[in-house]
């Protein structure tokens, strides 16, 4: 536990670091307040209609994608790490058998999303 | 590093716990110190590269020996500039957004190797905490797009999402050979199994060689490096997005861009590369392994800023048809294939 009270101190020196820098700024930097300025920058164009656009669904699709993907990665994880010592102890063979069940519904996964088109970008 | 602050004279005499604080305290300075110097060195060596590339100097002046100082003179001058927020603007994200992407790159710093005793937090999962914390930088991303309220920000804020959270799918499957090799997460293990002469490095066993290829090109996409610059292609997106943002909040942006690129070619030397080995035992002094470590690091580092200026840019469906249709594929049938080899060896 004692190894992860440097991460939160230097999270802490981060924020405080990051805030000092931009209130500085503030505080240094000149201020004069435009309309003009205040408008969002769309290639010096006046901006028209609002921000809440329709997007493109396919990035909707990968986000969902990443979801399962990255879940499968993290099974994968643990599995990886104990590996080694499966193997030294003789039973890699099995370790991986089980791990090819697995495995195996990634690749189908994979596999359906391909032939059902989720991966076309136009 | 709470011991040796305990040797000196001036502080032997405070106790144990403020000691233990100040230690911590003077390490995380000494990592802000090296994002700092680190960012705008390497601001200065990418602008003096591209010079060079486009047969022309970069910066020369400022600071005398070939505009060294260039990256502080910016920086200072960000600091003197505007703060201006966009009227329309969803405050606390778009405020909280620079923050988090220096903070994705900050976090990763801690768990870097530099030498056996020379590093932050000698985490057992240190792999798997820079897998993480890398990708709070899509939270920055997305909070700096949605909040600007800019249809361009909002535009590259979608791409850079969809393209880091794409590539950390190869890039984590490309790591798991060598986790599965060295059995442990730990950066400093994983160094220490590259241990003696430079063949011992992962790089160049037959059957990490992939890994790495896989690894160093999906790394360049969660940096949003070229040939993956889509969140930020300033032909068509004015600055992607990052477009609202000025002074201290850019250069924030800016510094993270940066770092992370240090991060992820540290990683790279990390697991690869043979870490702070330098491949010949008779240099293996313990002095000389933060110096090696920072070396290599650098190296990967000019491999990204060379590539930049070399490579045209992909387009969206391109860099998604890389991404799940070549490397997702290569990067499980290469885990597949170390996870055969090593059981029939057995």
């Amino acid at each position: 536990m004692n190894a992860y009270i440097p991460i939160l101190l230097v999270v802490s020196i981060a924020v405080v670091f990051t805030l000092l820098f931009v209130v500085l700024s503030r505080v240094l930097g000149p201020s004069h307040r435009t309309p003009g300025k205040l408008t969002a920058y769309e290639c010096g164009i006046p901006s028209r209609g609002t921000t809440n656009l329709k997007f493109y669904v396919r990035f909707y699709v990968v986000a969902l994608l990443f979801l399962l993907f990255d879940l499968e990665t993290v099974f994968l994880v643990p599995w990886a790490v104990s590996f080694r010592s499966f193997v030294e102890r003789g039973m890699g063979g099995q370790m991986f058998v089980a791990m090819l069940v697995f495995f195996g519904l990634l690749v189908v996964g994979l596999i359906y999303e391909w032939r059902k088109g989720a991966l076309e970008w136009e | 590093m709470h011991e040796t602050l305990s040797n000196l004279p001036l502080l032997s005499g405070l106790p144990a716990q403020v000691l233990v604080v100040l230690a911590m305290v003077s390490a995380g300075g000494i990592i802000l110190g090296c994002i700092a110097v680190g960012g705008m060195f390497f601001i200065w060596s990418e602008r003096k590269v591209a010079g060079y590339i486009q047969s022309r100097y970069g910066p020369m002046y400022v600071g005398g020996w070939h505009g060294v100082l260039q990256s502080l003179a910016d920086g200072v001058k960000l600091l003197l500039k505007e703060d201006i927020w966009p009227e329309k603007a969803d405050k606390p994200l778009w405020r909280m957004a620079p923050l988090l992407v220096f903070l994705g790159a900050f976090l990763s710093f801690v768990v870097l190797p530099f030498g056996p005793n020379f590093v932050g937090a000698n985490l057992d999962i240190g792999l798997f905490y820079v897998m993480a914390t890398s990708s709070l930088v899509v939270m920055g991303v997305i909070s700096a797009g949605w909040g600007s309220n800019n249809k361009w920000a909002l535009y590259g804020a979608l791409r850079g999402a969809a393209q880091v959270i794409s590539y950390e799918i190869p890039l984590g499957l490309a790591l798991l050979p060598v986790v599965m090799s060295t059995g442990s997460l730990n950066l400093g293990t994983i160094i220490q199994a590259q241990a003696g002469w430079i063949h011992n490095w992962h790089l160049l066993n037959p059957l990490f060689f992939v890994s790495f290829w896989i690894y160093v090109i999906s790394s360049l996409a969660e940096v949003n490096r070229v040939p993956f610059d889509l969140p930020e292609t300033e032909s068509e997106l004015v600055s992607g997005y990052h477009t609202e943002y000025t002074g201290m909040k850019f250069a924030f942006f800016f510094l993270g861009e940066y770092a992370d690129m240090f991060v992820v070619s540290a990683i790279g030397v990390t697991v690869f590369l043979g870490g702070w080995y330098s491949g010949i035992p008779a240099l293996d002094v313990p002095a000389l392994f933060p110096l090696i470590f920072i070396l290599k690091s650098f190296f990967l580092v000019f491999v990204q800023i060379w590539l930049r200026w070399t490579l045209p840019r992909l387009r969206v469906d391109q860099l998604m048809y890389v991404c799940w249709k070549v490397f997702i594929p290569i990067a499980l049938a290469n885990l597949l294939l170390y996870g055969v080899i090593r059981t029939v060896l057995s």
